[in-house]
């Protein structure tokens, strides 16, 4: 387990800098004068020239690389252009917010759908198996924010009982701040929801099949304590490997819910980095985003050894 | 398998959801289509005196912030949705599937590169690397097409090699190399047919993709520029004036719900029709 765990380690080191690369290359090399794309074509030669030594761009790309990756790893991401505060700041209040959304929304798409799932595939055929499936499809098609819009006709428009949109922060409390965040998980969810709904079933249809289960039934077990004790434990290790997989989407997927309820959130502060060419925000949320997502993926490989000791073994 | 199944259990179930698929998909087509040589009103034409109001006998739909007819603007927009989803699907499957083979036939240290590449591309979720591009190129509507395309073009080599890795295998392959016959030409002449099931399922859900991610990006504002409409764009001008047209924020959505749907059920019943056991992701 242990070598297996430093091996992936190494993988996600790896990852990283080709990631780092990636972004580095597209938002600091390909566009040519950075400077210039932050001030704009029409600046004046002595502004541009300040800019690129306060940006550090006199300096050759390799050095430029090296130095952000200090920086990564010290906390020191320069200045926002756009709001004058060092970045590092700035991204950590804003993941304040898209942190806690992303979570609500990856528990909140397990808590539908592992039952619903299960369900389903309990009543195979049948009207509750097709009730399920057909809300599996509209989750799929229906884009999140759009469901963003409806959640917020119905249930801040309508109905009053939720705020349509804005975050309150932390400092309010957490009743109101989880109040602002309860409709962007939802329409979070959804789409994570429709596809790990479909998981389960098929996870927990497979597993009905299996003998174990029906040496448990043989032994007087009824179906619900079979479903619980036998089927859910092997059902979960496709669907943690799927929901772990989601989670990179659903962080991508905060991107726009967070505009969709004018949410503060990291996602939200990249779009505005894009229109207000803030290269350097864009740059340093952009990596954080994809650091997470390939750290999610490690923890999902080995909480799946954990659950199923059987690919360790693996070459 | 873990194949996920779609409407209803039974196979009689699975040929509704094909028909309804078909003819979904079938309606957005005709729209984008029909939209060249006729629009209920000139999608473009602003109507001040017209504007934000509800289905009409006149507007079907309503218009909008513009007195835009809400109708002849959806049908533009299919247009819009199928350009994004046909060109992304065209890149991502040109290059996707000639790496995926190379990466099968030759093995070894391309393969391992190609592997790798797809690995990293599947670190930056679709709207990521759109925020890239439009960091780099500016807002347009060329973004959608490029972001979907490259993380296609990592969806098909993958899926491409491990189809074609377990075609190889098969007598009919070793018969061909006994006859003589080349890499590319036993790639071309009997893989690709070998494996063309899973592909064109495959290019239905990433098709459906496609137009979701296309829609989300103008939603944000980073994909077609006005005045071409676009169903993303559409919705987020929308919920500005949700409070008073309430309308126009239900019938793009709508627009985009149907056509994904379409995509995700044709796709479910090509599945079934061309190989029941086939294993299809949705990535995006």
């Amino acid at each position: 387990m242990l070598t297996f765990a430093a091996r992936r380690l190494l993988g996600l080191l790896l990852t990283l800098v080709a990631v780092s690369l990636v972004v580095f290359v597209v938002l600091e090399v390909l566009p040519g004068d950075v400077a210039e794309i932050i001030l704009g074509t029409e600046a004046r030669e002595d502004t541009l020239a300040a800019l690129r030594r306060q940006l550090g761009l006199d300096r050759p790309a390799p050095t430029r690389y090296l130095a952000w990756i200090g920086g990564l790893v010290t906390g020191d991401l320069g200045l926002s252009h756009t709001y004058g505060v060092p970045v590092a700041g700035l991204i950590a209040e804003r993941l304040a917010v898209t942190a806690p959304l992303a979570l609500i929304a990856f528990i909140l798409s397990g808590a539908i759908a592992v039952p619903l799932g299960m369900f389903a595939a309990s009543r195979r055929g049948g009207p509750g198996d097709w009730g399920v499936m057909a809300f599996s499809q509209a989750g799929l098609a229906i884009p999140n924010f759009w469901f963003a819009i409806l959640l917020i006709l119905v249930f801040a428009v309508w109905l009053g009982w939720l705020p349509a949109g804005g975050f309150p922060g932390w400092g309010e409390g957490i009743g109101p701040a989880l109040r602002a965040l309860l409709l962007p998980a939802l329409a979070l969810a959804l789409t994570e929801a429709a596809i790990l709904s479909r998981i389960t079933r098929s996870a927990t249809l497979e597993c009905l099949g299996e003998d174990y289960v029906r040496t448990a039934r043989a032994k007087g077990l009824d179906r619900r304590a079979v479903l619980r004790r036998h089927v859910l434990r092997n059902a979960l290790i496709p669907v943690t490997t799927i929901m772990g997989l989601q989670f990179a989407f659903l962080l991508a997927g905060t991107v726009i819910v967070e505009q969709a309820f004018t949410l503060p959130g990291l996602g939200r502060l990249v779009v505005q980095a894009i229109f207000q060419r803030d290269l350097i925000v864009v740059k340093n949320a952009v990596m954080l985003l994809a650091f997470m997502v390939v750290l999610v993926n490690l923890v999902v490989d080995l909480a799946y050894t954990a659950i199923d000791p059987r690919p360790k073994a693996a070459p | 398998m873990i194949g996920a199944r779609g409407f209803g259990a039974g196979r009689g179930g699975r040929h509704v959801g094909f028909a309804i698929g078909a003819a979904l998909v079938g309606l957005v087509v005709l729209a984008a289509l029909v939209s060249f040589v006729w629009t209920p009103f000139p999608p473009l034409a602003i109507d001040i005196a017209a504007r934000l109001e509800g289905p009409t006998a006149a507007h079907w739909l309503g218009t909008d912030h513009f007195g835009r007819d809400t109708l002849s603007m959806i049908m533009l927009g299919a247009r819009n949705a199928l350009a994004v989803g046909l060109a992304a699907i065209f890149i991502g499957m040109a290059l996707g599937v000639t790496l995926g083979l190379t990466a099968a036939m030759r093995r070894g240290l391309i393969e391992d590169l190609v592997m790798r590449a797809t690995d990293l591309t599947f670190a930056f979720p679709v709207v990521l690397t759109a925020v890239l591009i439009a960091a780099l190129a500016g807002p347009g509507g060329v973004n959608a097409i490029i972001a979907v395309g490259i993380f296609n073009i990592a969806v098909f080599a993958r899926l491409a090699r491990g189809a074609a890795l377990q075609v190889l295998g098969r007598p009919f392959v070793l018969a061909a190399q006994a006859i003589g016959k080349g890499p590319w030409r036993i790639a071309v002449g009997h893989v690709l047919p070998n494996i063309q099931g899973v592909l064109i399922v495959q290019a239905t859900v990433q098709f459906a993709v496609a137009i979701l991610a296309e829609a989300g990006l103008s939603y944000l504002g980073l994909g077609v520029q006005p005045p071409t409409p676009s169903w993303g764009r559409m919705l987020n001008e929308a919920q500005t004036f949700m409070f008073i047209a309430p309308g126009q924020a239900i019938f793009p959505g709508l627009a985009i719900a149907l056509a994904v749907l379409g995509l995700n059920l044709l796709g479910d019943g090509l599945r079934d029709l061309l190989d029941p056991r086939l294993r299809v992701w949705r990535m995006g």
